[in-house]
C-alpha cells in the first residue's frame, strides 16, 4: 500500500450509547455502550473489513457511517468535512456518496415495489434530473451490470432468489454513483457457492466504479478474502488494526488469536493450537473499567482489569489495542 | 462390524405442494456406526433437515416418505406405533434444531423441561431427575447448574441453550443425536466451545452423531464420513479425509472452491458454481447438476445417474465417475455452451 493515500473517511473517538429504559417504572435507565473510542481512517479506494461477534457494535458502527444512527461522542469527517451532526447543510451530498448495503437480501427489499421501483427509487429521493425513460435505462443498465436479467425489470422481490435479491441491493447503492459503500454482512445470508458469485461481483465493481468499501462481517475467511485492511472488533472497541496478510501470519490481540483457533480448519488434518475463550461475550450495558476481554483472557494481568489498553501502534500499519505489547514496545526503546 | 445403530436405504421424502411435488429428498442411503460422525453437507434446499426430520419422522403434514427405510438398532422406524415412537423419539435418538433459543419453551423453566423429558421415558422420581440433570448441565460446562436450573430460556445466551439441549439429550441417555445446524446461529468463539462439548460427550458416552451444516469446515472439524447432498439427492459420500484429498463429484469440486480460503494469500477471483439450485418440483429425470456443472455432456440431461462405488466405501453419484470412466478437474469439455 502506498503510505500518501487519500483518507477519504476517518472515524475520531466515536462513541455510541444507547439508553436502556428500565421496564420498572421507576427503574434507573442503563446505558448500552455499542461504540466506545473508536477511531478508525478509511483510505480511498481501500477496503476495509471489519470483523467481530454479534453485539461487538460492528453494525451500529456501518449505521454510524451513513448516518442511521447520530454519534454520541466523536465525530465522523466525510473528505475533511464533519458529517456526522445533522445540522450540515450538505448532508444530502454526503448520503449520495456513501450508500449501505444491508445484511438480509429477504427484508431490504420492499415486497410491494418492483425491481425497476427499487432500483429508481434513490434516484428520486435524490432528485436526479431525469425522466421515467431515462431512469429506467439507468436501472437496466445497472442490473446488467450486476449480472441481473434485464428483463426481470417488473418483477417482483420474491420472484427471485437470495443471491439475485442481493444483487438488486447492489445495485440499488450503485445507481447513486457512490464512492462508498457500507457493506453490512451482504453475504452471511447467501450459500457457499452463491457466496462466491456475490464475491467476486464486489471485487469487480470497485475496480469498475473505484469503489472504497467499508466491509462489515463476522466471517474471517470472507473478510481475508475481500479487504485489504482489517480492524477486529470486540465490545464496541476497535481491538486489533491490520493490513489483510498479516491476520493470519501474525495475529497480535489474544482476542484475534482466539477468533482464528475457534474458527473450523480448512482441512481435515489440520491441527490447531487451542486457544479457547471461555464462556460468553459481556454485556455492553453499563459502566465499564478495564480491558473490555479480561474476564475472558487467559493472559490477564492486573492491569488489565484497571485500565483500559488503547489502540498503539505496534509495527508498520499494525495496531493492537493490548497491554502485552506495550510492555514489549517499551523495553524496546 | 457389528448392526449399526441407524440405517437409512433408498430414502425418498416429497412434499406434496399445491404446485406440484417437490422431491425434497430422493434416494438417500447411509449407515450410521456406533460412535461414530456423519456429516451432511449441502446447501438449502437440498434435503438435509428434511433428511433428518425424515429420521425422527417430524415431517410437516404436507410431507411424506412415500419410499425406502429406516432402520435403528434393526427396528423400522417407519413401522412403529404412537408409543414405540415417543420412546424412539426423546430417549433413544435426540434432535438439537439450529436456533437454540426458539427450541426451548419460553414459559417454563428449563429445569421443568429437562425432566419433564426424563420422566416421559423412564420411571424416576422429580428428585432423583433434578439430581441427573444438574449432574448433565454441569457436564454441557454450564456454571453454577443450581441456579440455572430455575432459569427461564430467555434468561440464557444462544451458547447456553444449545448447551442445555445437548444436556438433555445427554440425561436421557440418546444412543443417536441429530444435530441440524446446530451452531450456525453461534457466534464463531461460542461455536467451537460447543463443537468441542459435543465431540467430547461422544467420546464418552459413545454416541452416534449425524451432523447437518452447511460449513465444510465444521465437517473437517467433526465428521469421520460425510455426504454431500445436492438438490435431494447424495451426490458423494465418502470419509473426510477421502472427501478432501480426493473428491469425485464436480458439484463438490465446485463447493470447496467457492470457499475463500483463510491461510492461502490470493486476490484472485474465487471459482464459482454458475446458477443457482433448480426448482425440486422439477427434477427427477435427468442429472440435477446438469444446468450449472462445467463438464455436462449430452446424457445428463437425459438419465439419471446411478450412485456407483466407485472405490470401497466411496459413493458418487455422477455418469462420468464410474469404475471404468474417470473425470479429471479442470478438464476442457467440449460440450460447455
Amino acid at each position: 500500500m502506498k503510505n500518501e493515500q487519500h483518507i477519504l473517511l476517518e472515524m475520531n473517538h466515536l462513541c455510541k450509547n444507547f439508553r436502556i429504559r428500565s421496564k420498572k417504572l421507576f427503574g434507573k435507565t442503563q446505558t448500552l455502550h455499542a461504540l466506545q473510542d473508536v477511531s478508525l481512517k478509511v483510505y480511498e479506494g481501500e477496503t476495509l473489513g471489519i470483523i467481530g461477534e454479534s453485539g461487538c457494535g460492528k453494525s451500529t458502527l456501518g449505521k454510524c457511517i451513513v448516518g442511521l444512527h447520530e454519534p454520541t461522542e466523536g465525530e465522523i469527517a466525510y473528505n475533511g468535512k464533519v458529517i456526522s451532526s445533522p445540522k450540515e447543510n450538505h448532508f444530502a451530498d454526503v448520503r449520495r456518496d456513501i450508500q449501505m448495503i444491508f445484511q438480509d437480501p429477504y427484508s431490504s427489499l420492499n415486497p410491494r415495489k418492483t425491481c425497476l421501483k427499487s432500483i429508481e427509487e434513490p434516484m428520486l429521493i435524490h432528485k436526479f434530473s431525469l425522466d421515467a425513460r431515462q431512469r429506467e435505462e439507468e436501472v437496466r443498465k445497472m442490473m446488467k451490470e450486476v449480472g441481473l436479467d434485464e428483463q426481470h425489470v417488473y418483477r417482483y422481490p420474491h420472484e427471485f432468489s437470495g443471491g439475485q435479491r442481493q444483487r438488486i441491493n447492489i445495485a440499488r447503492a450503485l445507481v447513486m454513483n457512490p464512492r462508498v459503500i457500507v457493506c453490512d454482512e451482504p453475504v452471511s445470508a447467501l450459500d457457499v457457492s452463491i457466496q462466491a458469485q456475490v464475491l467476486n461481483l464486489f471485487n469487480r465493481i470497485q475496480k469498475d466504479f473505484h469503489l472504497t468499501y467499508i466491509f462489515i462481517s463476522h466471517d474471517l475467511s470472507v473478510i481475508k478474502y475481500i479487504s485489504d485492511r482489517i480492524a477486529i472488533m470486540y465490545l464496541g472497541q476497535v481491538v486489533e488494526l491490520c493490513n489483510a496478510q498479516d491476520i493470519y501470519v501474525n495475529p497480535l490481540h489474544p482476542y484475534t488469536q482466539a477468533l482464528l483457533s475457534a474458527i473450523p480448519p480448512s482441512s481435515p488434518f489440520e491441527k490447531k493450537k487451542p486457544i479457547e475463550l471461555t464462556g460468553d461475550v459481556p454485556s455492553p450495558i453499563g459502566e465499564m473499567t478495564g480491558c473490555p476481554l479480561a474476564g475472558r483472557c487467559s493472559k490477564c494481568m492486573e492491569r488489565c482489569r484497571k485500565e483500559k489498553p488503547e489502540l498503539k501502534p505496534y509495527e508498520g500499519n499494525h495496531q493492537v489495542a493490548c497491554f502485552l505489547y506495550g510492555e514489549q514496545e517499551r523495553e524496546e526503546r | 462390524m457389528s448392526e449399526p445403530i441407524l440405517k437409512v436405504d433408498n430414502l425418498k421424502t416429497y412434499f406434496f405442494l399445491a404446485s406440484g411435488t417437490a422431491k425434497a429428498v430422493d434416494g438417500v442411503s447411509f449407515t450410521l456406526d456406533k460412535g461414530e460422525t456423519l456429516g451432511i453437507v449441502g446447501e438449502s434446499g437440498s434435503g438435509k433437515s428434511v433428511t433428518a426430520k425424515s429420521i425422527i419422522r417430524l415431517l410437516e403434514a404436507v410431507g411424506r416418505i412415500v419410499d425406502g427405510s429406516i432402520l435403528f438398532e434393526g427396528k423400522d422406524v417407519l413401522k412403529m406405533d404412537n408409543k414405540e415412537l415417543m420412546d424412539y423419539r426423546g430417549r433413544d435418538a435426540s434432535m438439537i434444531f439450529q436456533d437454540p433459543m426458539t427450541s426451548l419453551d419460553p414459559v417454563f423453566k428449563i429445569g421443568y423441561q429437562m425432566v419433564e423429558n426424563m420422566r416421559a421415558h423412564q420411571d424416576i422420581s422429580r428428585e432423583e431427575a433434578k439430581k441427573t440433570c444438574i449432574q448433565a448441565l454441569r457436564a454441557v460446562g454450564i456454571p453454577q447448574p443450581e441456579v440455572r436450573f430455575d432459569s427461564y430460556a430467555f434468561e440464557l445466551s444462544g451458547g447456553m441453550c444449545q448447551r442445555v439441549i445437548i444436556a438433555m439429550a445427554l440425561c436421557s441417555g440418546a444412543k443417536l443425536i441429530i444435530a441440524d445446524e446446530p451452531t450456525t446461529a453461534l457466534d464463531v468463539t461460542v461455536q467451537a466451545q460447543v463443537l468441542k462439548l459435543l465431540k467430547q460427550l461422544q467420546e464418552q458416552n459413545d454416541m452416534a452423531l449425524l451432523l447437518i451444516t452447511h460449513n465444510l469446515g465444521v465437517v473437517w472439524e467433526m465428521c469421520d464420513k460425510v455426504m454431500v447432498m445436492y438438490a435431494g439427492k447424495n451426490v458423494e459420500y465418502t470419509t473426510t479425509g477421502r472427501l478432501y484429498e480426493k473428491p469425485l463429484h464436480p458439484y463438490t469440486w465446485g463447493l470447496l472452491d467457492s470457499m475463500p480460503s483463510l491461510s492461502l494469500d490470493s486476490k484472485e477471483e474465487l471459482k464459482t458454481i454458475k446458477g443457482t439450485p433448480p426448482d425440486l418440483r422439477l427434477t427427477g429425470t435427468c442429472c440435477n447438476f446438469y444446468n450449472r456443472c462445467p463438464y455436462v455432456k449430452p446424457i445428463c440431461r437425459q438419465c439419471v445417474p446411478e450412485q456407483v462405488e466407485v472405490e470401497p466405501g466411496h459413493f458418487v453419484s455422477c455418469h462420468f465417475q464410474t469404475k471404468e470412466k474417470r473425470l479429471t478437474r479442470g478438464e476442457v469439455n467440449p460440450y460447455e455452451e
